[in-house]
């Protein structure tokens, strides 16, 4: 660790002189083609939130993630792909036009199941082709759309059901209407703002009719409340003009959430479920005159259950008598209601149900950890793997080569994975280290086989062994005289910088251990407000008990040692203090009243001391369980005592997480509820990062110090990396304002690894691995539109070795060269020669990059080198290369010798066809010229199974790739094999050479006597540059 | 006050220099057909032969590339002494080379009617109502770093498995230049199927008084490795024979022998 931080001070030098400037440089024109690649996992997946078929063709499905987007499956099923990429992932309704399905697709945002972690959308999209494009169609003040509904005779109408803010107050709720498609939309119906309609229904055959469910609802950090008078289950008749409340045999008093669902088979009868403050009167009604009365019919478990996380009914299309209700393990009732069993082994937490439109066995369920599928009526389930939407709380990395993620996530434990793995990061690539909901996972800075892991409320904190398989709690307990301790349902678990050993955990106090969680210490007072106002959360949910730990609060959520001193550590609250002690906790200090224009209680989310000055320290603070959602961050010099704000109004979304950069101060990356934010000017200017980058929630980041990658832990689409952000580090005020400009490469380290593909993941999620190949970054003032312009490579000598097309967007340009040269020049044949599509990988050394743009030429350099840890010696690399350059040699030896014969068999048999008189001569020469030609080429069979017997270009070629193929020495087989081609070309081009000497002398007479030309012989330099 | 003032005329006078540089599709094809060569230019172009190269995983494949008005068209690359034709077109007949076989065959019936439309030489903007296409402007978008005006060609429609489908393609035509540097084209068939194929073009240069592309990539949309063909030779009204664009008759493969 401390290795790597002088080598980044080293490189820190020529930054410090450069004064913060302006750099207005924003998105593409900043970016041009970084590109951030996926990582899944998919493994275990995440919380789906809605699901919907196409009417007609049972192969398409949309599936709305809780943050993690619009995934289309087109095969029935089997495979999703990523429909919204461009737009905030958080979905609460996905709707398919039934008179127009294969275009118009509406998205509701905003997903519907509060629970604390739920994220916020923006508004209702529609697409018109089939979930390609979206458009934003309004209701941006929605927050969550409990549902979308389209009038099934008449496109243009379409219904909203808008639930509305979670944390706060709003106007914006209840059921609003569009006439024209969505152009305009009318809020029809609303009831207060404090109630939103969380359901809403159309009578599949009387477009007219419409039930809405009403409900009162409120979350803050510290409290959840379902229920109330004004929630209630309405009906309209008029398409939305009217609405009257359905309550006919439902219980009287506070109601909590509804659900409510039509038998599409037979629209008279509707199912709702109820949420109550009696165990008598909660439960599934039924109607059979269209809601005019109701009859209790089931008040199982499974039908009451956390009403805000489960509130669904799906009815079997064919048969209005089965009936599925959505909850914490599913259940199935074919009896109309009556009785229920739970369905078979899923991941716990359902939230919806499609069934298949032709075969209502064929059941599609919805969880907390992704999508799962039935054939037989949800007795039996197998899981759909290639949905990566892991909700991450957290990431850090490792230093092993290639690094690890580790990750915790919501209701899927804590997990660590590769960064890189052979033919992609696959399911199997993956370790769980954690169970329950994870959160913050590390890896002990120096034992390899260490980790620690926690779940909710640190209910329990894991030191895990993961090579020996061992779990021990470690966990600080209440100590003799304390009050209960308090954690936060994201407890704030950190790891010293500096102290390999040292671990700290927060309650409402700091503790820390040297000891790897053996023995803890108190080494602060009560950090947070400790406002007992804020801790009745076993009050917590309104009509239903929900006291899970989701709303402990007045609780330590970040701390952060800095990495420049270890008695200096920040510590943030989630009721908004920012503590600080600079005598490892004796003494602290509350720094919160520093910081201006920061609203009272806001949650210190995260706290980033600088790895460049120990006075300096960033401080995030996310306020939207305040109902607060914009963004703060604050920048201190002076330890504290005065902050100043770095957020400029191109940042959307409430703020969880920034990071430094390890070498350019001024760069800054902050993760919002909207996605990612970069900064080269310290915070002036902001840019959001897109390219293959979702606006998904990123809450947490990291930057693996030797690879230079940006890890950031999405709440949906799992990790996503940038790799390399080093060009940003080079970024300037005069970089930019030049028109090429080469940014500086580390060298590059040649891979030696040949690993086999491994297979079986058909259907499986495969994350992207990183590119390993050399990398030419420059920057371009202009897009490059006019004008021939490539690049070149040469090596030491001054030879070319390769020829790149070049990358020409303004902005930043990668150009990758995998350092191989052209494959050779194989012999004309029949058949395809394999050798001919593989090359020499080159030495290591230094390259130059020669760019030609238009008249001007620009010059750059690129560092190769040997893998420092490489099993294979310079002698044995030299060998290896020597041997594949003298059968590149071979191949295109013999390909000229092949070209020469073809010449002179084809122009002599020409000659021989004009004239008779040649026979004599000719014929033998020709057939000579064949028998020869027949040992050195395939002259017959094809590419497939009808493959001829190889011959030397066949031999050669195959040894050529076989050598190829491994960085080390050659075998002692192949080196003799070597001798053994040599000597048969050797023979060959002898032969070739002795019939031009004799036969073709006794053939050119002969030509010279008839007045006909001498055959002309291509010379090996023409031959290799001609195209043919 | 006064402030407020000085802003407001500088936003207003702001407003209307956006305002007067508004653009229609039309103002947009008519520049680009302007800065390009000529629209009589490209009208009298009857045939392009195209000589370059394609550059994938380090490999390079040579290339010939001819068209010939009305809608005739013929792709062969050349490796070890095979020729390989791919996307051939003699106005009827859609064909290219099974790869195992080295034989020619024909690409399914509504590939090759499709092709009649596809495959016009003449600019697709080119009096592009008369030929029943029709073109929209959908704003201005950013890509590859520069601002572009994005326009929607929607061409006559295509049949995919035997049902009619729309035929449209997204050009960004550059605001500083008026030439198109990248086309989107949703895939309908295959594979790919409902992946976006994105061509990058540039390097344009003047060939007989018309641009051409010099460069072209061609990628999944999103990703950033695609292949990249080179041009090395544009010839334009040169002589093609109609036989180079028909399919070879059932005989064996052309190899030297």
């Amino acid at each position: 660790m401390k290795k790597t931080y002088s080598i980044i001070l080293f490189l820190l030098v020529g930054f410090v002189a450069q004064a913060q400037d302006a750099i207005p440089l924003k998105g593409d024109e900043l970016f041009g083609s970084l590109s951030a690649r996926h990582l899944g996992p998919a493994l275990m997946s995440g919380r789906v939130s809605d699901i919907e078929g196409h009417p007609t063709d049972p192969k398409i499905m949309y599936a709305g993630a809780a943050g993690g987007g619009v995934w289309k499956s087109s095969d029935g099923g089997v495979t999703y792909k990523p429909m919204f990429d461009k737009h905030i992932q958080s979905i609460g309704a996905v709707a398919i036009d039934q008179k127009n399905p294969d275009k118009t697709v509406w998205v509701g945002t905003g997903e519907c199941w509060t629970r604390n972690s739920v994220t916020v959308g923006d508004g209702i999209y529609k697409s018109d082709d089939g979930g390609e494009n979206w458009t934003k169609m309004g209701l941006e003040k929605s927050e969550r759309i409990s549902a979308v509904k389209i009038d099934p005779t008449n496109s243009d109408i379409v219904y909203a059901g808008v639930m509305g803010t979670l944390w706060g107050p709003s106007a914006d709720r209840g059921v609003y209407k569009t006439t024209d498609g969505g152009k305009t939309w009318n809020n029809i119906f609303s009831v207060n703002e404090n109630t939103g309609c969380s359901e809403l229904v159309i009578d599949p055959q009387n477009s007219n009719i419409l039930y809405a469910a009403f409900w009162e609802f409120r979350r803050t950090a510290y409290s959840f409340n379902s229920g109330g008078e004004n929630s209630a289950l309405y009906k309209s008749v008029d398409a939305g003009k009217t609405w009257n409340k359905i309550h006919n045999g439902f219980p009287t008093g506070p109601i909590g959430r509804i659900a409510i669902a039509v038998a599409p088979s037979k629209p008279s009868l509707l199912y709702a479920v109820i949420e109550s403050n009696s165990a008598e009167t909660k439960g599934l009604y039924r109607s059979e005159d269209s809601g005019a009365s109701w009859k209790r019919t089931n008040g199982d478990f499974e039908l009451a259950v956390r009403p805000f996380y489960f509130s669904r009914i799906v009815i079997d299309p064919k048969n209005p008598e089965v009936v599925c209700k959505a909850g914490l393990s599913g259940s199935i009732s074919k009896d109309g209601g009556k009785t229920f069993r739970t369905i078979g082994s899923v991941h716990s937490d359902i939230h919806d149900f499609w069934f298949d439109i032709n075969n209502s066995n064929q059941i599609t369920v919805c969880t907390d950890g992704g999508i799962y599928r039935s054939w037989d009526g949800a007795n039996t389930f197998d899981m759909v793997k290639n949905l990566p939407l892991s909700q991450a709380y957290q990431v850090s990395v490792d230093n092993a080569k290639p690094y690890n993620v580790y990750i915790g996530l919501q209701d899927n434990g804590s997990w660590y994975g590769p960064s890189e793995s052979p033919g992609g990061i696959e399911n199997r690539d993956w370790f769980s280290v954690g169970q329950g909901d994870g959160f913050r996972t590390y890896r002990h800075p120096t034992k390899a086989n260490i980790v620690y892991s926690e779940m909710q409320g640190a209910e329990y904190i894991w030191r895990y062994d993961t090579q020996r398989k061992q779990q021990k709690v470690v966990k600080p307990y209440t100590i003799e005289g304390d009050p209960k301790l308090r954690f936060n349902w994201n407890g704030a678990l950190n790891i010293s910088p500096n102290k390999p050993d040292r671990l700290y955990v927060g309650s409402q106090f700091l503790h820390r251990s040297e000891d790897m969680g053996e023995t803890w210490v108190k080494i602060s007072p009560d950090l947070t407000t400790n406002d007992p106002a804020k801790q009745q959360q076993e009050n917590s949910g309104g009509l239903s008990a929900d006291n899970s730990g989701a709303e402990n609060h007045c609780t330590v959520f970040a701390i952060s040692e800095s990495p420049l001193d270890e008695n200096m550590v920040w510590v943030g609250t989630d009721d908004g203090n920012v503590q600080l002690t600079t005598d490892g906790g004796k003494s602290w200090t509350n720094m919160v009243a520093n910081v201006p224009n920061l609203p009272k209680n806001t949650w210190a989310y995260h706290l980033e001391p600088s790895t460049f000055d120990k006075n300096t320290c960033y401080a995030v603070f996310d306020g939207h369980s305040q109902n607060d959602m914009k963004p703060y961050v604050y920048k201190t010099t002076d330890t504290g005592k005065t902050w100043k704000s770095i957020i400029t109004p191109d940042v959307k979304g409430y703020a969880r997480h920034l990071k430094e950069d390890l070498v350019n101060p001024n760069l800054l990356f902050l993760g919002t509820e909207y996605g990612l934010w970069v900064t080269v000017d310290g915070g002036q200017n902001w840019s959001q990062f897109k390219n293959n980058m979702p606006p998904v929630a990123v809450h947490y980041l990291a930057i693996q110090p030797e690879t230079s990658d940006l890890v950031m832990a999405t709440h949906g689409r799992g990790v996503i990396i940038l790799d390399d952000i080093s060009p940003l580090r080079q970024i300037t005020k005069e970089t930019a304002s030049k028109d090429v400009f080469f940014f500086q490469r580390p060298a590059t380290v040649i891979r030696e690894q040949s690993a086999f593909s491994e297979g079986g993941d058909a259907g499986e999620y495969v994350g992207d691995n990183p590119s390993r190949q050399a990398k030419i970054i420059y920057y371009l003032k202009n897009r490059h539109t006019f004008g021939k312009m490539g690049i070149e490579i040469f090596d030491e000598t001054g030879k070319k070795v390769a020829d790149l097309a070049a990358a020409k967007a303004k902005g930043i340009n990668i150009v990758d060269w995998n350092y191989r040269l052209k494959p050779p020049k194989v012999a004309a044949a029949k058949t395809l020669s394999y050798g001919g599509f593989t090359s020499p990988q080159v030495p290591a050394g230094t390259y130059k990059v020669k760019m030609t743009k238009g008249s001007q030429v620009y010059e750059s350099s690129l560092v190769l080198k040997a893998d420092p840890n490489s099993m294979h010696t310079d002698a044995d690399r030299k060998l290896q290369n020597e041997t594949a350059m003298k059968l590149y040699g071979m191949n295109e030896q013999l390909a000229h010798l092949v070209d020469n014969l073809n010449t002179l068999r084809d122009s002599t048999a020409a000659r021989l066809a004009a004239n008779t008189k040649l026979k004599k001569v000719a014929e033998p020469f020709i057939k000579e010229l064949d028998v020869l030609k027949e040992n050195l080429v395939v002259t017959k069979g094809d590419n497939y199974v009808g493959t001829a017997e190889p011959q030397l270009r066949e031999k050669i070629a195959g040894l050529f790739g076989e050598v190829t193929s491994y960085v080390g020495k050659p075998s002692n087989a192949q080196l003799t094999n070597l001798t053994f081609l040599e000597t048969k070309l050797k023979e060959a081009q002898a032969k070739f050479d002795g019939m031009k000497a004799n036969q073709l002398a006794k053939v050119t007479a002969q030509f010279t006597k008839l007045k006909m030309p001498e055959i002309k012989l291509r010379g090996f330099d023409e031959f290799k540059a001609a195209s043919k | 006050m006064k402030t407020m003032k000085v802003l407001s005329v500088a936003a207003l006078a702001l407003l209307m220099s956006v305002a007067s540089y508004a653009q229609t599709a039309d103002e947009v094809i008519a520049k680009y057909l302007e800065t390009t060569g000529g629209k009589a230019k490209w009208e009298a172009l009857k045939s392009v032969k195209t000589t370059a190269k394609i550059k994938m995983q380090g490999m390079e494949l040579p290339l010939v590339i001819a068209q010939k008005a009305p809608n005739k068209m013929m792709t062969v690359a050349e490796f070890q002494g095979m020729k390989f034709y791919q996307g051939c077109f003699d106005g009827t007949t859609m064909w290219g080379t099974n790869q195992m076989t080295m034989k020619a065959e024909k690409s399914e019936a509504e590939e090759s009617e499709n092709m009649k439309d596809q495959s016009e030489l003449l600019d697709p903007f080119i009096n592009y109502a008369a030929r029943g296409y029709k073109v929209t402007l959908e704003g201005k978008e950013t890509i590859e770093g520069a601002e572009c005006f994005k326009i929607k060609l929607t061409r006559k429609p295509v049949k995919v498995e035997g049902k009619e489908e729309e035929n449209s393609s997204v050009y960004f035509f550059d605001t500083q230049n008026y030439v198109p540097i990248v086309v989107q084209t949703t895939i309908k068939k295959g594979p790919g199927k409902g992946m976006v194929s994105e061509t990058l073009m540039s390097d344009y240069q003047e060939v007989n008084g018309l641009m051409f592309p010099f460069s072209m990539t061609q990628r999944a949309k999103g990703q950033k490795d695609g292949q990249n063909i080179v041009i090395e030779k544009v010839e334009t009204n040169i002589d093609l024979d109609d036989a180079m664009f028909m399919m070879p008759a059932e005989k064996a493969p052309e190899v030297k022998k």
